[in-house]
């Protein structure tokens, strides 16, 4: 029998605050034909969320609908002047289609923050974000953390279809430069976004990128990075059991330098990875 | 003032109430008030380092998960030199739980670990026998018994076997373990299930089979709990589908002489705690002075004092 030991160290705990925050819902509409906006008073731990983390909400149950297990959702808004946070979801699945039944005034029990977000050297002088349908949603906190470090943010944003574009308002009051990208006017191919990506190089050097939301623009963000030689960091989802670490059921293949891999936890080792850590995002 | 201590299988608790295996790690801590807790449980570890089965892990229920994990572990020194540590410093006596894949193996790991910082070794005899073409160790009386007897050879600590519900007869198992010198058992572990996917025609769980857990199976176990309490004079932990504090007095009733608490962990964070007030309200209410008086006092048809039903001297 072997008996043998790893040197790493688990994350440490009690770094941040969390709670089952007692959520009020302020408002719950569609910002397009797929996806909803749910804005959410939130008490002060909620409001220490920093970008890329997460929350586990406790979908309501509905006539139809009874989702046992919460339902990971990323950050889209953390206002703190306001004390408000704020989810964008698409409606795909029992716990999505329980959620949007909230109206104003109903309690979401929201557990978090949770997570390890983005990690944003300071210091940083440009940052280049490329994302792609609910990875919107994820990027934008990093926007607003990256210039309220003096920053600059360019953010690329992809989708099928024109109208199926969102977040740039949220980016841009968030002082982001945006660029818009979709599929039917043949604009977001990989080397394309590519492309456009080292032209903004040239004239402003990036030197921090982020990506969520498609693997072929993890790809194209790993491959830029290597070339200059600069941090990208990527936002994973899974379908998750606990959100908490204790489960084991959220986890992908994480490489390390010498390509060795080993199975963590997207809820409690990420869900922001460094893109060359991850195959998928 | 209500006594909530119980004493089981060797350990002594200031409540019945337990996390199952599995069911906690190092972030409910910054949720969880874990001071409060009878004991804490540790996810089970294997001699080796193992990654687990491949993903997708888990499926949801109304109200039950099957899960498929495949005990992912960092083996005993990294449980030694970190889980323990971390988890001894709230204060509940801290319960190790592992696994192998051969009774000597068993044997072996509980020996390693034997440390004065662990309260007790439960065994999970509920993964395959190498030695027994996979078969589960639980799903037998004799290699159950042979886990427990190498397991009681290698450490002074207590040992709780974890039967698998998994079996015709339960009681069965739980005497063979109860004859191997088993302080404890816990009834049960997960109940073996399957998902399939009609659209994809593939199974939803990347390892096939999967455990089923969750309020859902509250019923088949509590009735496994009934039956190893009428069984065995070692004393029964009820692991099934516990979400409040009313189920802890269900499984206490048929036998159990304390609980785990597991799937639930998952969903409401603060379940265990409300399940500690609950029980010291209803014993309050009822006028029980000792929680463990409620251990194996479930009233059949016809045991029924026609007065004073429930109030005292149970």
């Amino acid at each position: 029998m072997t008996l043998s030991a790893t040197a790493e160290v688990e994350a440490p705990t009690g770094r941040f605050p969390r709670a089952e925050n007692r959520c009020r819902v302020v408002s719950n509409d569609p910002v397009n034909a797929e996806y909803r906006l749910l804005v959410v008073d939130a008490p002060e731990t909620g409001l220490t969320a920093y970008a890329g983390q997460f929350f586990h909400l406790l979908c309501p149950t509905t006539g139809s609908e009874q989702p046992f297990l919460r339902r990971p959702m990323s950050i889209y808004r953390i206002d703190r002047e306001n004390g408000q946070l704020g989810f964008l979801y698409k409606v795909t699945g029992k716990g999505t289609r329980a959620l949007m039944t909230l109206a104003p005034g109903d309690e979401l029990n929201a557990m978090g923050p949770l997570g390890i977000g983005f990690d944003l050297p300071q210091g940083t002088q440009h940052v280049a974000m490329v994302a792609r349908g609910v990875g919107l949603a994820t990027l934008a906190p990093l926007a607003k953390l990256a210039t309220s470090q003096g920053a600059k943010v360019t953010a690329i944003l992809s989708a099928r279809a024109p109208d199926l574009l969102m977040s740039r308002d949220e980016l841009e009051a968030a002082g982001a430069e945006v660029i818009e990208v979709n599929d039917l006017d043949g604009n977001s191919k990989p080397e394309d976004v590519t492309d456009r990506l080292r032209a903004i190089h040239a004239e402003t050097p990036i030197d921090f990128m982020a990506t969520c939301g498609s693997n072929r623009l993890l790809g194209l963000t790993r491959d830029l990075c290597t070339e200059w030689d600069i941090t990208g960091q990527v936002a994973v989802e899974a379908f998750m059991g606990c959100g908490l670490g204790m489960c084991y059921a959220c986890v992908v293949p994480i490489r390390d330098a010498d390509g060795n891999e080993e199975m963590k936890r997207v809820c409690y080792d990420g869900p922001v990875f460094n893109v060359n850590e991850v195959t998928t995002w | 003032m209500v006594d909530l201590s119980v004493t089981v299988g060797g350990v002594s608790m200031k409540n019945p109430i337990m996390p199952a295996s599995g069911s906690i790690a190092e972030g409910m801590a910054d949720i969880v008030d874990l001071g409060r807790l009878g004991a804490i449980v540790l996810k089970t570890i294997t001699p080796d380092i193992r990654q687990g089965v491949k993903p997708p892990r888990v499926v949801e229920y109304t109200d039950a998960t099957l899960f498929s994990i495949g005990i992912p572990s960092k083996g005993p020194d990294y449980l030694l030199n970190h889980t323990v540590p971390f988890f001894e410093k709230f204060g509940p006596p801290v319960i190790a739980s592992i696994s192998a894949d051969t009774a000597e193996d068993f044997g072996k790991l509980a020996g390693y670990i034997t440390d004065p910082r662990i309260a007790a070794i439960e065994a999970n005899i509920s993964c395959p026998n190498l030695r027994a073409h996979g078969r589960a160790f639980g799903m037998d009386p004799v290699a159950a018994a042979e886990v427990i007897a190498e397991m009681k050879a290698n450490t002074k600590l207590p040992v709780w076997a974890k039967l698998t519900p998994n079996v015709g007869d339960i009681a069965e198992v739980a005497r063979a373990v109860e004859g191997a010198g088993a302080d404890a058992v816990i009834t049960a572990n997960a109940i073996l299930g399957m998902a399939i996917n009609a659209e994809t025609m593939t199974p939803r769980l990347g390892n096939v089979v999967g455990g089923l857990t969750g309020p859902a199976v509250k019923p088949v176990i509590l009735r496994m709990v009934n039956q190893c309490a009428e069984a065995v004079k070692i004393p029964v932990i009820g692991c099934g589908g516990i979400a409040t504090g009313e189920d802890v007095v269900e499984y206490m009733l048929a036998g159990a002489s304390a609980v785990q608490v597991g799937t639930t962990n998952f969903v409401h964070t603060a379940a265990m705690e409300q399940s500690i007030d609950w029980v010291t309200d209803y014993c309050t209410r009822k006028g029980i002075a000792r929680v463990s008086d409620l251990t194996g006092a479930l009233m059949l048809p016809g045991d029924q004092p026609s007065e004073q039903r429930g109030a005292v001297a149970l």
